[in-house]
């Protein structure tokens, strides 16, 4: 009869574990596939700036709108992607998806994200898109490790890794696109592979 | 009989070993963290609290967000171990081999 006692401790301690970290657990899997939704979203960019006949964009162009909108479907689908697999995972385990925890990732996320997204428009409307690569890695970077204090370290990681992207960029604003790529296309893969046998596959 | 002795006292209660699994894979948790994961009233998540900070098996720190305080509590170093060595006695116990 004790140790039916001892099992339910057990199983109790792994319930509670998942419960108060399922962000991170799930981390892999969408974040494998935001770093798909990357590449596939800067080789359709690399594509339309090949074939519009000059090889830099204009603002005003026809071609910089499509790749305004490539780039908010990428984010529009990882956003999505993200949601939904959370949403999965919380329901499998019986979680609730929007407690205090998961409040305040979200909404560290957001504080540096938005202010970033909002500045970047602001100097595209000042013509100077130069910094846009190196700005989107820099300001995501620091929405991930304004977030990490509410997960455990690994997203921290990755954040510090994007920065020193975005400040590369800055420098060589030449090869923007292809730090780009690396920062939100392979480092995602990356990242989320190694979260994914790291955390999910126990 | 060294099983038995990796049994830990501390924390032979529901609510301490809640409170010890989710600062074991969450670098830190406040108050109201814990009270909605352990689903606990106030009084009854404080005193357990307590107990595992008295022995100095988590770490309390004390601040304030605006005027609101805020009570961040950790695992220290010796919880952790400690943490793992009743796990371990644990599945021992069910799983004598």
């Amino acid at each position: 009869m004790e140790s039916k006692d001892y099992l339910k401790d057990i199983s109790e301690i792994k319930n509670i574990m998942n419960k108060s970290s399922r962000f991170i657990s799930l981390s892999g899997l969408s974040g494998i596939l935001a770093g798909v939704y990357a590449l596939i979203g800067a080789a359709v960019a690399y594509w339309l700036v090949a074939n519009s006949g000059r090889d830099y964009l204009m603002l005003d162009g026809q071609i910089f709108r499509w790749v305004l909108l490539d780039l908010f479907l990428v984010a529009f689908f990882s956003i999505v992607t993200a949601i939904i697999l959370t949403t999965q995972k919380a329901k499998k385990q019986g979680a609730k998806i929007w407690d205090s925890t998961s409040r305040r990732l979200v909404f560290n996320f957001l504080i540096p994200l938005v202010v970033g997204g909002l500045y970047i428009l602001i100097i595209l409307d000042q013509q100077k898109f130069g910094q846009t690569a190196g700005l989107m890695l820099i300001f995501y970077g620091l929405s991930l490790i304004n977030a990490s204090k509410y997960s455990i370290g690994d997203i921290r990681n990755l954040g510090f890794i994007q920065i020193a992207l975005g400040l590369t960029a800055a420098l060589f604003p030449g090869y923007g696109f292809w730090l780009w790529v690396l920062g939100f296309g392979v480092m995602h893969i990356i990242y989320g592979t190694w979260m994914h046998f790291k955390y999910d596959k126990k | 009989m060294s099983i038995i002795n990796n049994i830990n006292k501390v924390f032979d209660h529901r609510i301490r070993l809640g409170i010890m699994s989710i600062l074991m894979v969450n670098e830190h948790a406040d108050f109201n963290m814990l009270k909605e994961l352990l689903d606990v009233t106030d009084g009854n998540l404080a005193s357990h609290v307590k107990a595992l900070e008295s022995a100095d098996y988590i770490d309390v720190e004390k601040q304030f967000i605006g005027r609101k305080p805020n009570t961040r509590y950790s695992t220290t170093k010796l919880g952790e171990l400690e943490f793992k060595k009743h796990i371990e006695a644990l599945e021992k116990l069910i799983n004598p081999d």
